[in-house]
C-alpha cells in the first residue's frame, strides 16, 4: 500500500462542506493515507464541545441530508482519528479570535497548531479545502 | 472455527456502513467474517474498494429484497 499525505484545510461552518470534509477525511484515513485536518474561522465554533447548534445549510440537498440518517460529520471526524491515521487541528489564530481553550474543545482534536507550523508540514502533500 | 458476525447498517448512508464495518474489523480475528447489511448501493460498491486497498479479502456481495449483504474476511 502506498500511503499518502493529505492535508485538508476545512473553513466553511456549513452543513454540507462539514459533512464533505468528513467523509473524505475518514475515509482517507481509514484507507491508508495520513490526514491532517486545519479547522480555521466558521469551522471551528462548530467544534466547541458545548456548541449544539446543527451546522446551517448551503442548499437543498443538505436540507434532504437531515431527512436521512447520515453519520454526523462530527463522528466521522472523531472514527478518522480513532480508527485512522489523522490528526486534526484547531487554528490557534480562531483559537484567539474565539477566545476558546483547548478544553472547550471536542476531546478528538488534537493541540492548537499556528498556520505557519501546517504549511511546513504540509509541503508535499495533497492539499483539499472545504 | 471462523466465525461471523452480522452487522446491521440498514437505513444509514455512506460512509456509515463501512465505518461500522472498520471499526469491527479491529475486534475479530484473523480468518474471521463479518457481514454488513447495507440498504446504501454506494456503501456496496465502496466497501470492496476498501477490502481490496487494504487487503483483506471479499466473500461476496449479494442484494436481497433492496439489501445488500457484503461478506468480508480478515485476512490480517
Amino acid at each position: 500500500m502506498n500511503p499518502t499525505r493529505m492535508s485538508i484545510i476545512v473553513v466553511s461552518g456549513s452543513l454540507e462542506r462539514l459533512q464533505m470534509a468528513a467523509m473524505v477525511a475518514s475515509v482517507a484515513a481509514v484507507s491508508g493515507s495520513e490526514v491532517a485536518v486545519f479547522l480555521s474561522m466558521n469551522a471551528l465554533p462548530c467544534f466547541l464541545s458545548e456548541n449544539r447548534a446543527q451546522a446551517p445549510t448551503e442548499g437543498a440537498f443538505g436540507e434532504s441530508m437531515q431527512q436521512v440518517n447520515v453519520p454526523p460529520f462530527k463522528e466521522l471526524f472523531r472514527q478518522a482519528v480513532e480508527l485512522g491515521d489523522a490528526r486534526i487541528y484547531p487554528c490557534s489564530m480562531a483559537m484567539d479570535v474565539l477566545g476558546a481553550s483547548r478544553e472547550q474543545l471536542e476531546s478528538y482534536l488534537d493541540e492548537p497548531l499556528g498556520l505557519t507550523k501546517f504549511l511546513s508540514d504540509a509541503a508535499g502533500s495533497q492539499a483539499w479545502t472545504f | 472455527m471462523p466465525q461471523r458476525k452480522v452487522l446491521d447498517a440498514r437505513n444509514t448512508f455512506c460512509p456509515g456502513p463501512l465505518m461500522e464495518l472498520i471499526a469491527n474489523m479491529k475486534l475479530i480475528g484473523v480468518g474471521d467474517e463479518l457481514e454488513v447489511l447495507s440498504t446504501d448501493k454506494g456503501s456496496a460498491d465502496d466497501v470492496p474498494e476498501w477490502i481490496k486497498k487494504v487487503g483483506h479479502q471479499m466473500v461476496g456481495t449479494t442484494e436481497v429484497n433492496g439489501v445488500w449483504h457484503i461478506v468480508v474476511r480478515k485476512a490480517k
